[in-house]
């Protein structure tokens, strides 16, 4: 049975970090070249390790599925960074940020990790400037910052509605002019299939060449994945389509245990669903909910426009409900509260699925000009796409997954149970518990990539001094490379009658039905025997044409679609044990009187992480309880 | 039509849920050295609230129905940012609307019975790869060439050590805000790269942190993308096809830029 140890070092909390930095085992300056290290993914947290490995002396390989590696979904983050530089004097600190991401996480997060990560986040917003990432300024030429996400402070830093963008670049560029140096090795449009370890160590992948179709191996001393999450496993989110769990899910396939798959982020600010055709959900900025108001009309056969309704027959239902914290109140509660007027039947708009997001009153209070100046590339995108204006009617907007909090288990040196394997960014589970806070994914992904992972991953390879890496002719790598090829192929021959996409939507309504925003015992045992059906099914019957040896785009996306159609079913069962509220993971059946999460911290104050058992078995739990010697767990409210 | 619509709950709306019926002329080509040509679809039912992808992944769904492989096109944010999308839409990058990408257009804006004609973005540096998609890897090379500052991980000082004037933060996000998509140069009658190059230097090189490398970078730069692309003879489609709306000032400020720096690169070169 797997044991997980994360590692995290003795002492006092603000210490620990320190203490580690000089107590792991270094590579001396000359021996980094010696090393290669695989880095799969470059977004955020893979662009920024590659890069910095690389400035070490380290030899890297990088691989993306994209063209470029500045196409990787950080590329779309709006909103902003979390730092805790204190700039605005508004009494912010590294202890602060720790406990504000505790508690956002609704106490099922690492201590250790969270508050490192705070600490770090000081030094992220150096590197990036000095990178020339373009933040918002003050006229005195400093940094501009905002709140964001209910935040009671102003700590997240911004480049106008693009910071994924920006940062993404600065890493990208960073990663540029170390490729031109020739310490990283480029290899774009490669799509990675499998890991590959032997002897219980990680010691390279098999990759697709998506041009050519070629499969290969490559070896390395230690393996990074920095891939992303897996919202895309409800088909419908804000993640760009090509989003996937493939890398996580073949590693977890390997040995690596799986974390908290049930906790899924669900944003309540996006453009609701139009019909049958839509193929993703677009975001709309949180910090639109610090001038917005949100309502629907009390009468369910209201059908006057939203201006018509008076305000006595307007229900403000996070206002109401919530009068200290109103339209602000954190991700889970806004989007379960929407939810809970949609299914009441008082949903707006076409489909009936949306609620208001009205800026009438801010607009009468400051003008159009002022509103245009802070949101006009939202006004002009939520027009674009739905064609209503809405400086003149407001924004029909609902919840969609956005981010996913679990992934793979990483001890406090961000590596997996399986040694030489690590997971940086949205991939791994470390550092946000059941619930994100706005602005923490971007700190999180470049805190992994720029400040953790250069330090951390020499306690590995310090001892491989000697050692070269396993050839690719070992059977390891060729047992890999022929089931890759194998399973690539068979797709072709099943000859079958509906599209990968027609499976992925139908997967997708299943999960987002018993494993949305509200699960129950009831639901996710009908979706634990619907996944199993309709994975036999798209096993035997999808249809994928063309050939495997050149661009093959329903080739690339079947194999992401199985490996959902397997996730989706952990994912299910990780809720179903989980039998208590916390965070973004709601089950109804344990619910405050008023209607919150309620946690059980006597039974479930523990990391699930899923240990893989072979195809014809269920994972085995393992458990990493959590302790809470600095922030103790009280049960949130924002009345 | 007017736009706010304000329609409340019913689905009486402002025409929300029409549909559309559209002659498509598609490019296909197998592969890179095959020969290409077009397929004609008639496209009835198509819903004017869906984009322009979800035009194509209906069309998709339909080809692979009657057992034809289904149109390759690139694709992935669908929302404007990432820049992997981008196709020429009856002649024009990305499409009528101005200030759009292929992926926020949206059907609406075209009427029932409209033929379209879709073809790749058309550039010698872009290899078609199949179908729709190209190669635009070209573009890395130049980043690759001296698109960055140089900022080793851990050796910045505090961020607000360096001032930076707001105008002068506001023209590099400006610039910054282009998404590497390439349809400056697929409008460009010559091919010419200035407007993405620009767009890159434009940002690196008003900032104060640009300062130490601008003009090694504004050199090699440029002459990377010479060595890939045609010359900019300043005919500024390529700012009218942008989806990012990048301004032509940019080209501006590397002219400049690049002009010094062949005269400075050379002055210091000839001191060592
Ligand atoms: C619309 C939107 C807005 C957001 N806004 C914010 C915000 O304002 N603030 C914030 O903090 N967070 C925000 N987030 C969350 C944040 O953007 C992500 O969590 C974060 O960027 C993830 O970074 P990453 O490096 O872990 O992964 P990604 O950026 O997703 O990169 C994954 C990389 O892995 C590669 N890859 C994946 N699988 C494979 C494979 N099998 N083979 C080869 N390569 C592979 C991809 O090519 C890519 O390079 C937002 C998310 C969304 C969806
Ligand atoms: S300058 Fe505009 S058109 Fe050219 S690559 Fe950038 S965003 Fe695309
Ligand atoms: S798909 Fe990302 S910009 Fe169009």
């Amino acid at each position: 049975m797997t044991v997980l140890d994360a590692r995290v070092p003795e002492g006092p909390i603000a210490d620990k970090w320190d203490n580690h930095k000089f107590s792991v085992k270094l590579v001396n300056p000359a021996n980094k070249r010696r090393f290669k290290i695989l880095v799969v993914g470059t977004g955020l947290a893979g662009a920024s390790a590659a890069a910095s490995l690389a400035e070490l002396g380290y030899k890297v390989e990088a691989f993306t599925f994209h063209d470029s590696p500045r196409r990787a979904h950080s590329i779309a983050a709006q909103g902003g960074i979390n730092a805790a530089k204190n700039y605005r004097n508004d009494g912010d600190s590294v202890y602060r940020l720790f406990y504000d991401t505790v508690k956002g996480g609704d106490y099922r997060s690492r201590e250790a990790n969270v508050y490192r990560l705070s600490q770090v986040s000081l030094n992220i917003i150096d590197q990036c400037a000095a990178q020339g990432v373009p933040f918002a300024r003050e006229y005195g030429g400093l940094l501009a910052n905002r709140s964001f996400g209910g935040a009671q402070v102003s700590r997240t830093f911004y480049a106008r509605g693009q910071t994924g963008q920006q940062l993404l670049l600065g890493a990208y560029q960073a990663m540029a002019s170390q490729i031109a140096a020739g310490g990283v090795t480029l290899h774009n449009r490669a799509d990675v299939l499998d890991i590959v370890v032997k002897d219980g160590e990680a010691v390279g992948i098999v990759t697709r060449d998506l041009l050519t179709g070629e499969v290969r191996a490559h070896s390395g001393h230690a393996v990074v994945l920095a891939t992303g999450g897996y919202g895309n496993v409800y088909y419908l989110s804000t993640n760009a389509m090509n989003c996937n769990v493939t890398a996580a899910w073949r590693a977890h396939r390997r040995g690596a245990t799986f974390a908290n798959p049930c906790y899924t982020q669900i944003h309540p600010t996006c453009i609701p669903a139009s019909d049958e055709f839509q193929s993703k959900l677009t975001l709309m900025s949180e910090s639109l909910r610090n001038d917005g108001r949100i309502w629907v009309p009390r009468n369910m056969d209201d059908a006057r426009a939203a201006a018509d309704i008076g305000d006595a027959d307007r229900y403000y239902f996070l206002e109401e409900k919530y009068p200290a914290f109103g339209n602000l109140v954190p991700r889970d509660v806004a989007s379960r509260n929407a939810k809970t007027v949609v299914d009441q039947g008082l949903g707006v708009g076409p489909l009936r699925n949306g609620v208001y997001l009205d800026f009438a009153d801010v607009i009468a209070r400051d003008g159009e000009q002022v509103v245009r100046e802070k949101y006009g590339n939202l006004f002009d995108m939520y027009e674009r796409i739905t064609g209503e204006n809405p400086y003149r009617s407001p924004m029909r907007i609902y919840p969609a997954t956005h981010y996913t909090m679990g992934g793979l288990w990483v001890d406090y040196n961000l590596m997996t149970n399986v040694p030489g394997l690590y997971a940086l960014g949205e991939c791994n589970f470390s550092d946000h518990g059941a619930n994100r806070l706005g602005a923490s994914a971007l700190m999180q992904g470049l805190a992994d990539g720029y400040f953790v992972l250069p330090y951390t991953i020499g306690d590995y390879l310090a001892p491989k001094l000697a050692e070269a890496p396993v050839p690719t002719d070992d059977p390891a790598f060729a047992a890999a490379v022929a089931e890759v090829d194998d399973r690539t192929r068979g797709w072709l021959a099943k000859r079958g009658t509906r599209s990968v996409d027609h499976y992925h939507r139908e997967l997708g309504k299943i999960v987002w039905e018993y494993c949305g925003m509200a699960r129950n015992r009831t639901g996710l045992e009908k979706a634990l025997s619907e996944i199993p059906a309709l994975r036999e099914e798209f096993r035997a019957n999808v249809k994928v044409l063309g050939s495997a040896d050149s661009t093959n785009q329903s080739l690339e996306q079947v194999n992401r679609v199985d490996d959902f159609m397997e996730m989706a079913e952990l994912k299910v069962r990780d809720a179903l044990h989980r039998e208590e509220s916390c965070g973004g993971h709601f089950r109804e059946e344990h619910q405050t009187p008023e209607g919150e999460a309620l946690r059980d911290d006597e039974n479930f104050a523990y990391v699930a992480a899923w240990d893989w058992q072979g195809p014809d078995r269920p994972q085995e739990l393992v458990k990493e309880p959590l302790t809470f010697e600095n922030v103790k767990p009280t049960q949130r409210s924002y009345k | 039509m007017s736009t706010g619509n304000g329609s409340g709950r019913g689905a009486a709306g402002n025409g929300h849920g029409a549909r559309l019926r559209l002659k498509l002329r598609i490019w296909r080509q197998a592969g890179p050295d095959e020969p290409g040509g077009f397929l004609d679809v008639d496209a009835h039912d198509i819903p004017e609230d869906c984009s322009f992808l979800e035009m194509l992944d209906i069309v998709n769904e339909r080809l692979i129905d009657d057992d034809i492989e289904p149109i390759t096109f690139a694709h992935d944010c669908r929302e404007g940012i990432c820049g992997t999308c981008g196709v020429m839409i009856n002649g024009r990058p990305h499409g009528p609307e101005s200030a759009t990408a292929t992926c926020q257009l949206h059907m609406r804006k075209f009427r029932d019975g409209d033929e379209i004609v879709i073809e790749p973005f058309r550039a010698a540096s872009f290899p078609v790869v199949k179908d729709l998609m190209v190669d635009r890897r070209a573009f890395d090379r130049i980043i690759e060439s001296g698109g960055y500052i140089s900022a080793p991980t851990g050796t910045a000082p505090d961020a607000n050590e360096i001032p930076v004037p707001k105008d002068v933060a506001d023209f590099a996000m400006d610039a910054a805000a282009c998404i590497g998509c390439g349809a400056c140069v697929a409008a460009c009658p010559n091919s010419a790269a200035q407007l993405f190059t620009a767009a890159k230097l434009g940002h690196l090189n008003v900032l104060p942190q640009g300062q130490p490398e601008r003009w090694r970078r504004a050199e090699a730069m440029v002459e990377t993308m010479e060595s890939f692309f045609g010359s900019c003879t300043n005919h500024g489609e390529c700012t009218e096809a942008c989806p990012k709306e990048i301004s032509l000032d940019f080209i501006a400020v590397l002219n400049r830029d690049y002009l010094k720096a062949k005269v400075k690169n050379r002055r210091l070169a000839s001191q060592t």
